[in-house]
């Protein structure tokens, strides 16, 4: 047995005395180290000198290709999807494949080299194929150029395969021609054409990930596991109240307790670069917010004096704000049609005229709440400022954003900003916006050492920026015959948009708030009027997986199904009437059904629901099976989903990102909410925001829909949207109880 | 005050206060990051560790209670990713961000040294606290299926 002897001061003064910008290496030696992704995935996994053919890729003398990726490993694959789309045209050998993460520094300094650096938007595949099918065409071609230079043929002559070079006798390595073909350019007119869909042999097959060996023995390192020497740790309580500023605070009274190093005051009155106005925009999610810091020599120690610092806060303009008080804002503005508040977003025919004349109307009101993201892993940042340079480390969903805000914040140039993007232990929108990266480099550059801040899970639930709240009425007239002979939506919610990207606003709309309520949805109506209010609140608002369609489906699809069912008519039918005869919706619908055995005369009890969305490209149709006990207990018996996201390039990845939509598409319909007292988040940490799971996981059967031709839809978040209608409509389809406001655990499911 | 704990077999000598999670002591003195911290309260398993070889929340275990006792860590499983769930959740690819995996490995392997062959009941009843944001349920069941014939076969 060795002993090893670590006394925090000692660990302190070596880390210290180490210097320098680089991670300690605790890793213990493992087959990992042989991994095709290194534990610190900014680093290069060889440690031979490749031979860099361009941004996205070098080769190794023993052939080891490494190909560079531009997106962030949140979970969805990205280590591997992207650099097989490099793969697919280089013509290499898979196994011989390494992946790393492109340098943001690089990014800036080269003139955006990597096109963009950012995760979202179910974004990832179908906003990069082309120029990453682009940096492997154009290698493989170069090295075909130098390999017929050397032999002394034409390149059309030589072929490249498995990281061989063939001309009649000739036969060479990639590694044998890389530096050659390093100094051959092409101009724009020499670029090769990429493959097309019908030409991929490693694309649409099912490739292992090559992050998982790190992530099954502990040497994955994410955000929260950077070590720096000579690292102090940060803990942080901000104003409980979004919008609330420090009214007072006794660092005095902490400052003795074991470890402390300092006590700082973040925002206004403290430290922190404010580059907004807090009364003019006092929820903008950009700038610091007002908090409390301490910084000590382990995290416990400044978790345990943060804990017990004095201090008290002025709510500011959300204090005394309740769910109650931020409802009847909105439903004063959406059971009022006249309110002036409401915008025009879709007008055809004669809606009213329409309700009017109908035999039968149907009328209801539905409501989403605020939802936090809920990231296993809590916020964090690592930040070291040194003379004319800056590091960052954390799990960025937008590095190139990160190292913008560390330059603002420090007031250095960006070029001399090095950000080092970890893992990310969840990103789900919440990642991108930086928030905690300005006030890690805020601190570091206050204290003049490396720190690492963290935020502890009760401040990550109740600081968050949360999927904002919506209110939504709907009215729809049926004819004689049971068709729809008018429709009319009143949405009222929350805007992103207007909080994060004004310039993005079009007409007073914003069309995330929108998504598939306005000429997106997929079905057609003789006399439909949509309108839609904006509802702001104090709460900063956030990209949330999948976005409009975390909420907008669960509205719309369940409206969809009371009309059907008022109708007469079987609600996948009552679809099916609404759909033109081409539309994209009709094959996914179809398939899910017949592949779930749809059937809507179940015994009471049981019931299956369905719906469908389009989201970032792709179709997503699906029915819920369901049974409920006659005191309300729900069983979910199985999931199944079709997809038309176009084409496939992992196959392993749909599957693996249709199972996680529906965990995170459950979660938020069956528990999630958070709820506002005294303008501050009730809930604060897993024991109230409630989660999915296992025991109440379902079976998920994920079946492919496949339109190919131009069609290349993104699969991170798209399939979170339909089961939050599914759901609701077999629960009804079970017991006759319609659930008209999110989450369904605050509603009795009990029948007799 | 100095306190000695093992981990993974290696004897460590730590100065920390008495109430210290063992979480933070095996993370931040000892430096073995493996484990995770995710909620602190015990509700969502992503800081297990087993303690004499039974699963354990090291976020709600004091240091102090984890003297004299044998802490295994995700890295301390097996020397080469060779434990059957490790191999089982390679061969499913089970994770995705990854960042709550080793406590279900961890807490997995536990299961798997009370029961050989554990029934789906055994394994919803065993994770009714740990949490994967991710959604990787449907593949972690597989996963331990599977692992349990790993074992068998061994």
């Amino acid at each position: 047995m060795t002993h090893h002897e670590i006394s925090r001061r000692k660990f302190i003064a070596t880390s210290a005395a180490a210097g320098g910008g680089m991670v300690v290496g605790f890793s213990i030696p493992t087959a990992a180290q042989a991994a095709a992704v290194n534990m610190n995935p900014w680093e290069s996994p060889t440690d031979k000198d490749g031979e860099e053919i361009n941004a996205w890729l070098t080769v190794d003398r023993d052939g080891t290709v490494t190909i560079r990726l531009g997106q962030s490993e949140m979970g969805e694959g990205v280590f591997t999807s992207m650099p097989m789309i490099v793969a697919e045209e280089l013509g290499v050998d898979w196994k011989m494949v390494r992946a790393e993460y492109a340098d943001a520094n690089r990014h800036v300094r080269n003139d955006n080299v990597y096109q963009r650096m950012s995760t979202g938007g179910s974004g990832a595949v179908r906003r990069s194929r082309v120029y990453l099918q682009q940096a492997g065409a154009s290698a493989r071609e170069r090295l075909k150029e130098a390999a017929a230079q050397a032999w002394g043929v034409a390149r059309s002559t030589v072929t490249a395969k498995d990281s061989v070079l063939s001309s009649g006798n000739n036969t060479g390595t990639y590694a044998e021609f890389a530096a050659a073909a390093a100094a051959i350019m092409f101009t724009e007119e020499e670029e090769p054409a990429i493959k097309t869909p019908d030409q991929f042999t490693l694309l649409g097959t099912s490739v292992a990930r090559l992050d998982t060996p790190l992530k099954v023995n502990g040497t994955a390192t994410f955000g929260i596991d950077v070590r720096v020497p000579g690292m102090l740790y940060a803990a942080i309580i901000h104003s409980p109240t979004p919008g609330g500023m420090v009214k007072t605070m006794d660092g005095d009274a902490v400052r003795g307790l074991p470890g402390v190093v300092d006590v700082l005051q973040l925002g206004p009155g403290g430290i922190g670069n404010l580059t907004y106005n807090p009364e003019e925009v006092p929820n903008r999610v950009t700038g610091i917010t007002s908090s409390v810091v301490v910084v000590a020599d382990t995290y416990y120690h400044a978790l345990s004096a943060v804990n017990q610092l004095p201090v008290t806060w002025d709510a500011g303009p959300g204090g005394g704000s309740t769910n109650a008080t931020i409802q009847a804002a909105a439903f004063d503005i959406l059971h009022n049609p006249a309110h002036e508040a409401h915008l025009p977003v879709q007008d055809e025919g004669d809606a009213a005229g329409g309700i009017a004349g109908a035999a039968t109307v149907v009328e209801s009101t539905y409501t989403t709440p605020f939802l936090e993201h809920a990231c296993m892993e809590p916020l964090n940042c690592t930040v070291h400022v040194t003379d004319g340079r800056v590091d960052v480390w954390g799990g960025f969903q937008n590095p190139p954003g990160a190292l913008g805000v560390v330059a603002d914040e420090l007031g250095v140039e960006q070029e001399t900003v090095f950000t080092h993007t970890t893992f990310l232990g969840d990103g789900f929108g919440l990642r991108s916006r930086n928030h905690e990266v300005r006030e890690a480099a805020a601190i570091a550059g206050a204290i003049g050492r490396p720190v690492k801040m963290l935020w502890s899970r009760e401040e990550t639930t109740t600081q968050g920026k949360y999927r904002p709240y919506a209110t939504y009425y709907f009215k729809g007239g049926l004819d004689a015959g049971g068709k729809l002979a008018g429709y009319e939506n009143r949405i009222v919610s929350q805007s992103i948009f207007f909080h994060q990207i004004p310039q993005f606003m079009r007409d007073g709309l914003d069309s995330v708030a929108l998504e598939g309520m306005d000429a997106r949805m997929p079905y057609t109506m003789p006399n439909k009027k949509v309108t839609w209010a904006m509802s702001n609140t104090h709460i900063p608002p956030q990209w949330w997986r999948s976005v409009g369609m975390s909420q907008n489906p669960f509205a719309l699809e369940s409206f969809i199904d009371e009309m059907a069912y008022a109708a007469g008519t079987d609600p996948l039918q009552f679809r099916l009437d609404m759909l033109p005869e081409d539309s994209e919706f009709q094959a996914p619908y179809r398939l899910v059904a017949e592949k779930a055995g749809w059937d809507s005369n179940l015994p009471k009890g049981q019931g299956m629901g369905i719906a469908a969305s389009e989201g970032f490209g792709s179709i997503i149709a699906t029915v819920a099976k369901v049974t409920v006990s006659r005191r309300g207990q729900l069983t979910i018996d199985s999931i199944d989903v079709a997809v038309d996201c176009g084409h496939i390039i992992n196959s392993d990845t749909i599957e693996a990102q249709v199972q996680s939509c529906q965990v995170t598409g459950l979660s938020n319909a069956l528990f999630n909410e958070m709820t506002i007292a005294d303008g501050a988040m009730v809930e604060k940490n897993f024991d109230t925001y409630l989660q999915l799971k296992m025991s109440q996981m379902p079976q998920v059967n994920t079946h492919l829909a496949l339109s190919g031709g131009e069609k290349w839809g993104g699969m991170g978040e798209p399939a979170t949207g339909p089961i939050l209608g599914a759901l609701p409509n077999a629960i009804f389809a079970a017991t006759g109880v319609r659930i008209r406001s999110l989450p369904i655990r605050n509603h009795s499911l009990s029948w007799s | 005050m100095a306190l000695t704990l093992t981990v993974n077999g290696t004897s460590h000598t730590v100065d920390v206060e008495s109430d210290t999670p063992l979480l933070w002591v095996i993370r931040d003195s000892i430096g073995l990051t493996g484990t995770k911290y995710g909620c602190g309260i015990a509700k969502c398993g992503a800081c297990t560790v087993h303690i004499d070889g039974r699963a354990a929340r090291s976020c709600t275990t004091k240091a102090s209670a984890a003297v004299g006792k044998a802490i295994t860590t995700i890295e301390g499983l097996s020397a080469d990713s060779s434990h059957p769930i490790q191999v089982a959740w390679v061969e499913q690819d089970v994770p995705q961000c990854g960042y709550c995996q080793s406590g279900w490995i961890m807490s997995a392997a536990a299961l798997l040294d009370k029961r050989a062959n554990p029934s789906d009941f055994d394994i919803d009843s065993e994770f009714a606290d740990n949490i994967c944001r991710c959604g990787t349920y449907q593949r972690i069941r597989s996963a331990i299926h599977r692992a349990a014939e790993i074992a068998a076969a061994r």
